[in-house]
C-alpha cells in the first residue's frame, strides 16, 4: 500500500480459514437433518419414509452428474449406464448367493471398476461427441445385460432375495441404506472438492490452459471423477433395486434418467455443491404434482431444462449465490490478513 | 472520414483505451505506434466493430457507428486485416480472396487486381492457404481486405514475424494502396517503414495519445520517450506533447 | 455366401446412415453444435409424412416434395430462434439445450401419436427385389436409398466447393471471426447450414420409414448411426462419413446373421474398436466443415 513502510508490514498476521458462519450454520443444520432422518421412521408413516427414500435417490443422481458436468466438466448423457449396472450388479450377485445387504456396496465398486477402463475409451472424444459416446457405452450395457438369459434377458427379473423380511422392515432397511449412500456421496464430495483434487477440478473449471502451466494433470483428475461418478450412479441403482425389488433392462437404463439428472443440475446450479440438492428438491415436488400426465410432464421438464440453460445458466443457487461466496459446506481457502482485509481463495 | 471522440474501453476491470480521440481524413494515412499494451489493437477492434467502448464515439463519414455490428461496417467500407493474418487456413487461396467480397461492395478491387498487387500469390492461387509463407499470407490477408474495397482499411502489425525484405516489398505495396486513394489507418511496430508511409503518427501509452504529428516534426528521441513513458510523470501524461 | 448378401445390405444401408450422418457432421464443422435432437428431427419429419398419408392418401413418395421444403425453412428458423442462443455460451449450452429438445420432441410426439409403430407404405415396392444368385439379392427400395443417399452426398460437396453460400460456410467453419471481418452474416450463414442439416435428416428419416416402422424412441438410435457413422469414417471428411456408414452398416448386417438382436451390438463394438484403436476415423480428414 502507499506510504506503508516495511516495519508496518511484518507485524501483519495472516490467518487461513476453510470455513466462515456460514459454513458452521450449514454443517450444524445438515447434522440435525441427518439425526432427524436417521431415528424419522420410529414415529413416522410409511408416505415418508418413501418420499426421502425417492429423494436420496435422486439426489444421488444429482450429485454425479454435476460432478461430471459442473466440475469435472464432462457433459455425460449416459448415466443411466452405470445406474443400470449398478441394479443388475445387485441382482446378479443376489443370485450368487450375496445378501442384498451386503450386495450394494459391492455393486458400487463392482461398477466403479468396470468403469475405469471404459474411461480410456470415452476420453477420446470430447464435447457433444464425448456426450453422444457415453450414450453409445450405456446402449451397449443395455444390450449385453439384455441378453444375458441368467438375468432375465429383456424381461428383467425380480429380487426375491428380501422377500422373507416384512414390507415394513424392508422398506425401513432399503431407507436408511438410502440415508447411508446419500450422505456419503455427499461427504465424499465435499472432501474430494477441499481436496487436491477439487483445486484442480476448479483450475481446470476456470481455465484448462491455465491449469495444465502449473502441472496439473487433467485426464487422471477427469478419471478420478468419471469413475466417482459411475460408482454413486450405480449406488442410486442399487437403491432403485432395492425399492421396485426387480429391475428391466428398458427401464434400468432408461436414457430419462439422464433428463431427470439434467434438470436437476441444471436447474438447481451446476458447479455448485448446493445446487444438485435443490435441484433434485424440486423435481421431487415437480415430480409428486405432475406424475399423472405422463409424457407432457417430460415435456416440461425437457423445456424447462432448455430455457435454463439458456437464461438462468448458473441455475437458482446460481442466483442465491452469484459469486460463488456463499457455502452451506467448508470447501473453499479464506485468507485474512490482520490488517482487517478478508479476501478469499 | 473517421472521427473518434472520448473513447473509453475497458477488458474487464483493466483500462485499455482511457479517454482517446483521433480524427483521420479521407485520403490520408495514419500510423499508430506504441509498445505493446498501449491499446492499438483494443482501438482497432473499436473501429472494426469487435468491440464496443465503455464510453465514447465513434464517427465513420458522420454517421455514428459507435454500436453498429462488424458485418454492418464492412458494408459501409471499413475492413481491418488482422493480426496473425486470420486466414482460412483449409480454403485455397482464391477461396479466402473470394470470401472477402462477401460483403458485396462494389469497386476497383477484384482478383485480377489482386492478383496485380501481389503476383507472387496469383500462382499459388488454388493452394490451401495454410501452405502458404509467412509474407505470402500477410498477401493474401491484405488482398482479402481489399476485396472488400474499402474506403478505409486497417492494417494490424503486417510486419509481425516477417523477414526484413518481405517487409519492404509489403510496404511497396502498401504505398500503392494508398495512392489509390484508399485511407489507411495502420497499428505498426516497425517504426521506420510506418514513417515512410504516414502521413500522420499517433504515439499511445497506456491507452492514451502521448504524441502526435507528422512524422517529419517527431524525432526519434523525443518518440522512444513517448514509445517507453520515460520523462514523463503521471499527470503529464494525461495531456499530450506538440 | 450368406454372408455376401449380408454385406451387400450393409453396404446399401451404410448409405442411408451417412446421408443421417452429413447433417450432424455440417452443423459441428460450421457452428461446433452436436445437434442431440439430430436423430429426433428425423423421426419428426417422418410422423409428418404419416400425418399427410394419412390425411391426403396418394403414394408416400411424394412426401418428399412437401417434406423437404418444410425442413429447410423449419431448420433455417430452428437455428436462428432456438440453438443461435448457444452459439457464444460455452460448450455445454448446446449439449444441454439440444438435448432437452431432444427429449420434448420425443415426448410431444408419444402424446400426440402414442407408442404404436408407424412406417410409410409403399405396397409391394418395399419388398421388391433383384436376384443376383441364389443368395444374394438387392432390394430395390434399398438401392434406391442409397443412390439418392450418394447423389445427395456429391450434391453437398459440391454445394460446399463450389457455390458462394457453400465458400462463406467453410470459411465460417475455418475461421469464425474471420468470416465476421469479411462482412459475412454469420446468423444467416449458421441457419443455412442448420436448414440443410434439417432437410438431409429428413430425408433419411423418410428413406427409414419406408424401409423399417418407427417409434418416437427411433430417433435415438439414427443419432446414435449417425455419430458413428462419423467417428469410424472421421471427423472432417464427408466421403469418410460414407465409408463410416457402410462399415457400419455391413457390421450390423454381419451381426444380424450371427444372432437377429446382435445387429446393433456389432455396430457398436465396430465403433469402439476403432474409438480404442484408430480414433481419428478410417479416413482422417482434412479440414473440410463436415
Amino acid at each position: 500500500m502507499p506510504g506503508e513502510t516495511a516495519a508496518t508490514r511484518t507485524s501483519s498476521e495472516i490467518v487461513i480459514r476453510r470455513g466462515t458462519r456460514g459454513t458452521v450454520t450449514g454443517l450444524g443444520l445438515s447434522v440435525g437433518v441427518i439425526l432427524f432422518l436417521i431415528f424419522a421412521p420410529l414415529f413416522a408413516g410409511s408416505g415418508f419414509v418413501y418420499d426421502v427414500t425417492q429423494l436420496s435417490i435422486l439426489i444421488v443422481m444429482a450429485v454425479s452428474w454435476n460432478l461430471l458436468a459442473g466440475y469435472g466438466g464432462m457433459i455425460s448423457i449416459g448415466q443411466q449406464g452405470y445406474i443400470g449396472l449398478g441394479s443388475f450388479a445387485v441382482l446378479a450377485l443376489s443370485l450368487n448367493g450375496v445378501l442384498a445387504w451386503y450386495a450394494v456396496p459391492l455393486a458400487m465398486v463392482i461398477v466403479g471398476l468396470i468403469s475405469l477402463p471404459v474411461s480410456y475409451l470415452a476420453f477420446r472424444l470430447r464435447g457433444g461427441y464425448f456426450a453422444i459416446g457415453t450414450w453409445v457405452i450405456a446402449s451397449v450395457f443395455q444390450i449385453l445385460i439384455s441378453q444375458n438369459k441368467s438375468l432375465g434377458a429383456g424381461s428383467g427379473l425380480v429380487l426375491t432375495d428380501l422377500n422373507n423380511i416384512s414390507p415394513v422392515l424392508r422398506n425401513h432397511i432399503v431407507y436408511w441404506f438410502a440415508l447411508g449412500i446419500g450422505v456419503i456421496t455427499l461427504v465424499t464430495t465435499a472432501f474430494l472438492l477441499r481436496s487436491r483434487v477439487g483445486l484442480a477440478l476448479m483450475a481446470v473449471r476456470d481455465g484448462e490452459i491455465a491449469a495444465r502451466a502449473t502441472g496439473v494433470n487433467i485426464v487422471r483428475t477427469k478419471r478420478i471423477v468419471y469413475v466417482l461418478a459411475a460408482a454413486m450412479g450405480a449406488g442410486a441403482g442399487a437403491l432403485l433395486i432395492l425399492t421396485n425389488l426387480e429391475a428391466q433392462p428398458a427401464a434400468s437404463f432408461n436414457v430419462q434418467y439422464t433428463a431427470y439428472m439434467i434438470f436437476m443440475v441444471v436447474v438447481g446450479g451446476m458447479g455448485t455443491f448446493e445446487g444438485p440438492i435443490i435441484g433434485a428438491i424440486l423435481f421431487f415436488v415437480l415430480q409428486q404434482s405432475l406424475n399423472s400426465y405422463g409424457a407432457w410432464y417430460l415435456v416440461l421438464l425437457g423445456a424447462t431444462a432448455i430455457a435454463a440453460a439458456i437464461w438462468l445458466r448458473r441455475g437458482i443457487w446460481g442466483v442465491v449465490d452469484p459469486g460463488h461466496h456463499r457455502s452451506l459446506v467448508p470447501l473453499r481457502h479464506r485468507v485474512s490478513v490482520k490488517d482487517g482485509y478478508e479476501r478469499e481463495g | 472520414m473517421l472521427k473518434i471522440e472520448g473513447v473509453t474501453a475497458h477488458y474487464g476491470q483493466l483500462i485499455a483505451l482511457d479517454e482517446m480521440s483521433l480524427e483521420l481524413g479521407a485520403g490520408q494515412t495514419l500510423a499508430v505506434v506504441g509498445a505493446n499494451g498501449a491499446g492499438k489493437s483494443t482501438l482497432l477492434s473499436l473501429i472494426s466493430g469487435e468491440k464496443r467502448p465503455t464510453r465514447g464515439r465513434v464517427f465513420f463519414e458522420e454517421q455514428d457507428i459507435t454500436n453498429e455490428r462488424t458485418s454492418q461496417r464492412v458494408r459501409r467500407g471499413i475492413s481491418l486485416v488482422p493480426e496473425g493474418r486470420q486466414l482460412f487456413g483449409s480454403l485455397t487461396v482464391e477461396d479466402n480472396l473470394l470470401t472477402g467480397a462477401a460483403a458485396k461492395r462494389k469497386g476497383e478491387w477484384d482478383l485480377n487486381a489482386v492478383y496485380e498487387l501481389f503476383p507472387l500469390i496469383r500462382d499459388k492461387r488454388s493452394r490451401q492457404a495454410e501452405s502458404l509463407s509467412g509474407g505470402e499470407q500477410q498477401a493474401v490477408a491484405i488482398g482479402r481486405a481489399l476485396m472488400a474495397n474499402p474506403s478505409l482499411l486497417l492494417l494490424d502489425e503486417v510486419s509481425l514475424g516477417l523477414a526484413p525484405v518481405i517487409i519492404q516489398d509489403l510496404y511497396v505495396r502498401l504505398h500503392r494502396i494508398a495512392a489509390e486513394g484508399t485511407t489507411l489507418l495502420l497499428v505498426e511496430q516497425n517504426i521506420s517503414e510506418a514513417f515512410s508511409l504516414a502521413s500522420q503518427i499517433v504515439c499511445l501509452l497506456e491507452g492514451r495519445v502521448i504524441l502526435r504529428g507528422a512524422p517529419s516534426d517527431i524525432d526519434m528521441g523525443t518518440l522512444r520517450d513517448a514509445y517507453f513513458g520515460s520523462g514523463y510523470s503521471g499527470s503529464q501524461q494525461k495531456g499530450e506533447t506538440k | 455366401m450368406i454372408w455376401a448378401n449380408a454385406v451387400v445390405q450393409g453396404i446399401l444401408l451404410g448409405g442411408l446412415y451417412a446421408l443421417f450422418a452429413c447433417g450432424l457432421s455440417l452443423m459441428f464443422g460450421v457452428m461446433r453444435i452436436v445437434n442431440l435432437a439430430h436423430g429426433d428431427l428425423g423421426v419428426l419429419a417422418a410422423y409428418f409424412a404419416v400425418v399427410l398419408v394419412n390425411n391426403f392418401g396418394g403414394n408416400p413418395l411424394w412426401s418428399f416434395a412437401t417434406v423437404i421444403p418444410v425442413a429447410l425453412i423449419f431448420g433455417y428458423f430452428l437455428q436462428r430462434w432456438l440453438l443461435d442462443h448457444t452459439v457464444n455460451s460455452g460448450e455445454f449450452s448446446p449439449i444441454l439445450v439440444t438435448f432437452g429438445l431432444s427429449i420434448v420432441i420425443e415426448n410431444l410426439l408419444q402424446v400426440r401419436f402414442g407408442a404404436n409403430s408407424q412406417y410409410l407404405n409403399l405396397g409391394n415396392f418395399t419388398y421388391a427385389s433383384w436376384h443376383i444368385n441364389r443368395f444374394v439379392y438387392v432390394g430395390k427400395l434399398s438401392l434406391v436409398i442409397f443412390a439418392v443417399a450418394v447423389v445427395i452426398l456429391a450434391g453437398l460437396q459440391l454445394f460446399l466447393a463450389r457455390t458462394r453460400q457453400g465458400r462463406l460456410l467453410r470459411a465460417t467453419a475455418d475461421n469464425p471471426r474471420a468470416a465476421a471481418l469479411c462482412g459475412v452474416n454469420a446468423k444467416h450463414t449458421r441457419a443455412v447450414a442448420t436448414s440443410i442439416a434439417m432437410a438431409t435428416v429428413a430425408t433419411g428419416g423418410l428413406f427409414f420409414a419406408m424401409t423399417t416402422s418407427f417409434v418416437p424412441p427411433s430417433g435415438s438410435s439414427y443419432l446414435i448411426f449417425a455419430f458413428e457413422s462419423v467417428i469410424i469414417g472421421g471427423l472432417g471428411n464427408l466421403w469418410g462419413t460414407l465409408i463410416g456408414g457402410i462399415v457400419l452398416g455391413v457390421s450390423q448386417g454381419l451381426g444380424n446373421q450371427f444372432n437377429p438382436a446382435d445387429g446393433i451390438l456389432f455396430g457398436n463394438i465396430v465403433f469402439l474398436m476403432i474409438l480404442a484403436f484408430r480414433p481419428q476415423g478410417l479416413l482422417a480428414g482434412a479440414g473440410a466443415p463436415t
